[in-house]
């Protein structure tokens, strides 16, 4: 009985309704709630299998819409930039579909080594192994392109006093063995954060951030002390420090908001601290500033050829601008 | 209009027809879906110890994964894969939601059941069933943006997504499933039980405590472990509540975090084949052994319990 509603369930319209009805309301809503459900995702795993994965310049076409689809995945830092990109590119490019999804650069990375997205974002380099891994796995070897540039702004609460840092006091709040635990460590008077105790926000370890972060601030033979509050996106560290008046926490330039505050930055003890901005990551004066960076399998062909050219001319670059990011050639910032 | 209905109506004829002709075709279908669970969840556990296996059986140190609290899968100097503090996490959370969620949802369920008027009940019992309709992301939501500061302001605690935070949302989550098992087992109970204990002159809540609660104990028992299971398995809603840093809690005001939230945050990025991706999988199979457990107890101590009954 139950079966035969799911039908007419999902062909509405087909069959007289008035008899229906009748039988209907015998049955549990429950059941019937059960049952579409069950149906949809029937569904769902039917028609959400990947179809081709011929990669030769994007996912193919769609079948109906005739529209060329390139695949695109990865770094949450990148991911409003790369749909600013696509939302762009699709206005001179009606017949191209630029799909995006974030996850972070770890995702994007797996993406490209199992050969399922065209186009991966990252915001750290490609590990020799993951390289290695891509090769040998798909049998071409991953091309990397710098679309532009970010800086890593270190945030606080908008209440805290505190005003600028050094790279070797973030060393040791976030390093393993790090001795830096109180705010009045710093010689700070955190009053609105009264157990005086620094919670640190961090990123999963699947973030490009996360991993970029650790390598500037700690080096490579230091891991991150265990215990940090591990957030999932960019913009979830800067929501949970502007409600945390303890928190320390480290993100994208261009995620700020009213109620948190950057600290101005350090590289070395006496140095004059430096604020993040497009000019100071420009000239390398901010010290933690990193590439952005798109992975493809092999020299990108056809329509994916042509989105990263595309990309990487002044058009593409003047969203990279509009986004809060630094570009890569020689356009004016801001 | 009556033109259109009689079309509606040998319409309906044609399709009753058609289906009493396949109803050996649906009995079919319908048996197999049934044997169908049996299926999916011998499919699962194959699964998941067929891509644990290779670093269950080589590479992994054992003693490291269930001794250690350092969960360290991408380090610079050594790849460490350290359960405890994860198990922590998980058990933290479950024992401190349950504390909340069985004392409030076995006294929701007796009022409901024993107490409230007609009219109360049926209000309630919508209420409660929209509850367990909250998708568990929104529940994530609620500890994240409004107890968060809530707890912060009330213990003065450096941050709100906590084992706290973590146990009353799962609490919650977990109240509904309580409140409708255990209202169903209290209402199973033959009403001449409740007229026999009046008759002796017990009051209701003696009626209750000592003539109810012994009489439903299965199905309160069931759904005390229904709760737990919940609790255990939730995923999405204790991974943005408890604040997933790895640590083991020294208090209910530390963050944690539990052995789903770190699959569901770290599985993306692994490659299937390489450590990480297999030590994610021995964390789901220690996942499946716990609530395998937690399930098989439940149904010796349901056993137990009605042989006991029965003699």
């Amino acid at each position: 009985m139950a079966f035969s509603y799911n039908i007419r369930n999902h062909m509405d319209g087909l069959y007289a309704y008035s008899t229906l009805s009748r039988n209907l309301h015998v049955m549990k809503a429950r059941k019937i709630d059960l049952w579409s459900t069950a149906g949809l995702l029937m569904l769902v795993v039917f028609t959400g299998c990947p179809g081709s994965t011929d990669t030769a310049g994007g996912r193919g076409t769609d079948a109906g819409s005739g529209k060329l689809t390139i695949r695109v995945d990865g770094s949450d830092t990148m991911v409003n930039l790369a749909q600013a990109w696509a939302e762009e590119y699709n206005k001179s490019h009606p017949d191209v579909s630029v799909q995006v999804s974030g996850g972070g650069s770890g995702v994007g990375i797996a993406s490209l080594i199992t050969g399922v997205t065209d186009i991966a974002n990252s915001s750290r380099k490609m590990k020799d192994k993951e390289i290695q891994r891509a090769t040998t796995n798909t049998g071409k070897e991953p091309q990397e392109f710098i679309v532009g540039k970010d800086a890593l702004a270190v945030y606080v609460h908008a209440n805290n006093p505190l005003d600028s840092i050094a790279i070797d006091q973030l060393a040791e709040i976030y390093g393993d063995g790090g001795q830096l635990t109180k705010w009045s460590q710093l010689d700070t008077q955190n009053s609105a954060c009264s157990s005086d105790e620094i919670t640190r926000v961090s990123r999963q370890n699947n973030s490009g951030t996360y991993h970029y972060f650790r390598e500037a601030i700690l080096g490579d033979a230091r891991d991150f002390k265990l215990g940090s509050i591990d957030q999932s996106g960019s913009k979830d560290v800067v929501a949970l420090v502007s409600k945390t008046p303890c928190a320390i926490g480290y993100s994208g330039m261009g995620y700020r908001t009213d109620n948190v505050k950057w600290l101005k930055i350090a590289a070395r003890p006496g140095d004059t601290p430096v604020e993040p901005g497009v000019a100071t990551a420009r000239d390398g004066t901010y010290p933690i500033a990193r590439p952005l960076l798109i992975y493809t399998l092999g020299e990108p062909t056809g329509a994916t050829k042509d989105y990263i050219d595309w990309i990487l001319s002044e058009e593409g670059q003047k969203i990279v601008v509009k986004m809060g990011y630094v570009p890569t050639g020689d356009l004016p910032a801001e | 209009m009556s033109q259109g209905k009689q079309k509606q109506r040998s319409v309906a004829r044609l399709f009753h027809a058609a289906l009493d002709q396949t109803e050996p075709l649906v009995e079919l279908i319908i048996r197999l879906c049934g044997w169908s669970a049996i299926f999916f969840v011998f499919a699962i556990f194959f699964f998941v110890i067929r891509e644990g296996a290779p670093m269950l059986f080589g590479g992994l140190d054992l003693r490291e994964f269930f001794t250690s609290p350092n969960w360290r899968p991408d380090s610079v100097v050594r790849a460490q894969y350290g359960t405890l503090a994860l198990l922590a996490g998980t058990a933290s959370v479950t024992i401190l939601a349950m504390l909340i969620a069985v004392p409030l949802g076995l006294g929701a369920a007796v009022y409901v059941s024993e107490f409230a008027g007609t009219r109360t009940k049926e209000a309630l019992k919508v209420v409660i069933e929209l509850l367990a309709a909250i998708p568990s992301v929104v529940w994530g939501f609620v500890g994240y943006m409004v107890l968060n500061p809530i707890i912060i302001w009330a213990t003065g605690a450096p941050i709100g997504i906590n084992v706290l935070n973590g146990g009353i949302i799962l609490a919650l989550m977990s109240v509904p499933i309580i409140v409708s098992v255990g209202e169903d087992a209290l209402r199973a109970v033959p009403d001449t039980y409740r007229e026999a204990a009046t008759a002796m002159g017990a009051s209701r809540w003696e009626t209750v405590y000592r003539v109810l609660f012994p009489a439903a104990r299965n199905g309160l028992l069931a759904a005390v472990l229904l709760g737990v299971g919940r609790a255990i398995g939730e995923t999405m809603a204790v991974l943005m509540a408890t604040g997933h840093a790895i640590q083991i809690p020294h208090s209910f005001l530390d963050p944690v975090r539990t052995m789903t939230a770190t699959i569901a945050a770290e599985l993306g990025e692994t490659v299937p084949g390489d450590e990480h991706y297999g030590a994610l999988f021995v964390i789901g199979i220690v996942l499946l052994m716990i609530s395998f457990v937690v399930n098989l107890s439940a149904d010796l101590v349901v056993k137990g319990i009605r042989g006991q009954t029965s003699d």
